[in-house]
């Protein structure tokens, strides 16, 4: 009896102690402080190219697409694992045919929904690698997923979900602010 | 007197034995441990793995006398090292090869118990020993493929942990429990370099309780017959012979020929094609870009070629993270998934053989199409092979059953 108390709290004991070892390998204050949002201006981003910025220590991609990329998107729909985005992650003024708050700019977090790599921008039509299909996008080279210009997972890829859209909002017709809304959502 | 030792040693080793067992160790585990006088080539393993993990845990603690583990500047620290600490080349090129000359060897050790039957009764124990031994290389390699800070590091790092991600529920708060922040970041590198540091200690620890339950039950041979029940009148094994000198000498030989091998990768060829130390590796880890291919190194692309061949099922990774892992876990279970009644692969007949030698193939081009980008040809292989490398554990206990075995002769051969 007086063994089994003992080691019953000892065993507490020891599971009290542990408490700040375990929770002192979590994000420090600094490192969750670390979320401010990011200005990107826009307005020298040439149709069809892509701007990278940082947010929170990932890189954030902005997309000036061109009337026909955007005149494209539906075309891919067939092909798509979730072409309205009701399994994936955006701020509801996202979830959209185009997911942009303007057809035009394309934000996205560019981080592979599959394990983490940052896909590699591929706008041409129908590359030999890539095959006929093609009408432009990301390809994830470290385990071949493949997303549409609106960061829709096409299917067969081994991402689960769409690209993640971040919360964001213009600050005037050409400035991005990523990582706020000012409540939007 | 009441500690008597065994032994009659007089002068100063008379003193120390009085005071601590010093003749017994020495006649316990050399000098009167019997070990099969069958054993040939493939004994090596064991005492070069223990070569390579002295080798690496010296070079490592010198290393860390130059490097440092902060975001800013690991990178720049081991070019340091590389450049301006006098033989500091020398020294990194002994700890990157020697990782890998780790796995090559492990890797044939573990081949060597999968022929013996090393995993067979009454060696369980010592099997899964080595098993656990296994996992905490694998975690002290992936810790420390970090520490450079390259691109393969940042991003092979960041495939990894994601892994975590995909448990369901607790995943995504795991990982970045894991990391301390929400990406890949210095506060990452410093845990790992911390991590990287302590595991080797525990692999040593791992490796005295090995070598105490291998001299419980006595030292496998490719015969798979047990020494041990069959005792002269002095109660000393017919088929054995003492360790030292007989053993020692032989791996003393086997040492010379691996710091051979060893010496000609470090001086000709330290990269070794871009294998043992990746191309992207030699440019800073950058958070924005992924290089073009990137691959783990070649020791974990079986494991990584499998998680690539599972597709997702209901939206989750999940099954594929849990197929690599029971990939490894399999391997535990061993001991109780053969049924056949004799041990070695010598009196094994041709199912055991074929699917061993399946197993060996998968696990060669498993290891292959890691390596290699994602294509549908490569994922279909991939899956083909990972099929291949499972049957041979799932059928076992029905294969190994039902094959034919030759009879065991009663002492061992040569």
């Amino acid at each position: 009896m007086l063994v089994a108390a003992t080691s019953v709290l000892g065993a507490v004991g020891a599971g009290f102690a542990a408490v700040p070892f375990i929770a002192s390998m979590n994000p420090s204050a600094k490192a969750r402080a670390a979320g401010a949002p990011v200005e990107a201006d826009v307005s020298k981003l040439e149709p069809g190219a892509l701007l990278r910025v940082k947010w929170r220590g990932q890189p954030i991609w902005i997309v000036h697409r061109t009337p026909e990329m955007v005149a494209n998107l539906p075309k891919n729909d067939p092909k798509l694992t979730d072409p309205a985005s009701e399994a994936s992650i955006q701020p509801d003024y996202c979830k959209n045919p185009t997911r942009a708050i303007k057809d035009q700019y394309f934000v996205v977090i560019g981080i592979c929904t599959h394990l983490g790599c940052s896909p590699t921008y591929r706008p041409e039509i129908a590359p030999d690698d890539l095959g006929k299909g093609w009408l432009g996008g990301w390809f994830c080279p470290c385990h071949g997923s493949k997303f549409d210009l609106a960061g829709r997972v096409i299917n067969g890829s081994p991402a689960p979900t769409n690209l993640v859209i971040p919360k964001y909002t213009y600050l005037t017709d050409t400035t991005i602010l990523v990582g706020e809304d000012g409540g939007a959502a | 007197m009441s500690a008597e030792s065994k032994s009659e040693v007089t002068g100063f080793l008379g003193w120390v034995d009085k005071r601590f067992p010093i003749m017994d160790v020495w006649n316990d585990h050399l000098a009167k441990y019997y070990a099969p006088k069958n054993m040939g080539f493939w004994s090596f393993f064991g005492s070069l793995a223990i070569t390579v993990l002295v080798i690496q845990i010296v070079t490592g603690i010198w290393l860390a006398m130059s490097y440092k583990p902060s975001a800013a500047d690991a990178f720049a620290s081991v070019e340091y090292i590389m450049r301006d600490v006098d033989w500091g080349w020398l020294i990194r090129y002994m700890h990157s090869t020697g990782a890998s000359f780790f796995f090559i060897v492990i890797y044939l050790h573990m081949f060597r118990g999968l022929m013996w039957g090393s995993y067979r009764k009454p060696r369980e124990l010592l099997w899964m020993i080595g098993m656990v031994l296994y996992l905490a290389m694998m975690a002290t390699a992936f810790f420390g493929y970090l520490l450079p800070w390259g691109q393969m590091s940042y991003w092979g790092a960041q495939v990894i942990v994601n892994l975590f991600a995909a448990v369901p529920n607790i995943g995504p708060d795991l990982s970045v429990w894991v990391r301390g922040d929400y990406v890949i970041s210095d506060a990452t590198l410093n845990r790992f370099f911390a991590f990287h540091f302590l595991l080797p200690f525990l692999i040593a620890g791992l490796v005295f309780l090995h070598i105490v339950a291998l001299h419980r039950v006595g030292s496998s041979n490719p015969d798979g017959i047990e020494i041990k029940e069959n005792k002269d009148e002095n109660g000393i094994p017919r088929d054995g012979i003492p360790f030292h000198p007989y053993y020692t000498v032989k791996d003393v030989a086997g040492v010379i020929v691996f710091l051979a091998l060893f010496a000609a990768v470090i001086f000709f060829w330290p990269d070794f094609g871009g294998i043992f130390l990746e191309p992207p590796n030699f440019q800073p880890a950058d958070p924005l870009k992924t290089p073009a291919h990137i691959a783990p190194v070649w020791y974990f692309t079986p494991y990584y070629a499998m998680l690539r061949a599972v597709p997702p099922i209901a939206g989750s990774q999940f099954p594929g993270v849990v197929v690599m892992f029971a990939a490894i876990l399999f391997f535990f279970f061993l001991p109780w998934l053969d049924r056949s009644p004799v041990k070695s692969i010598r009196y094994k007949g041709p199912i055991f053989r074929g699917f061993l030698a399946a197993f060996v193939v998968s696990f060669v081009v498993l290891a292959y199409l890691g390596l290699m980008p994602a294509s549908d040809l490569y994922t279909l292989l991939a899956r083909i092979f990972t099929i291949v490398y499972f049957a041979f554990f799932i059928l076992m206990p029905i294969y190994s059953s039902i094959d034919k075995t030759k009879p065991v002769p009663e002492r061992v051969t040569t």
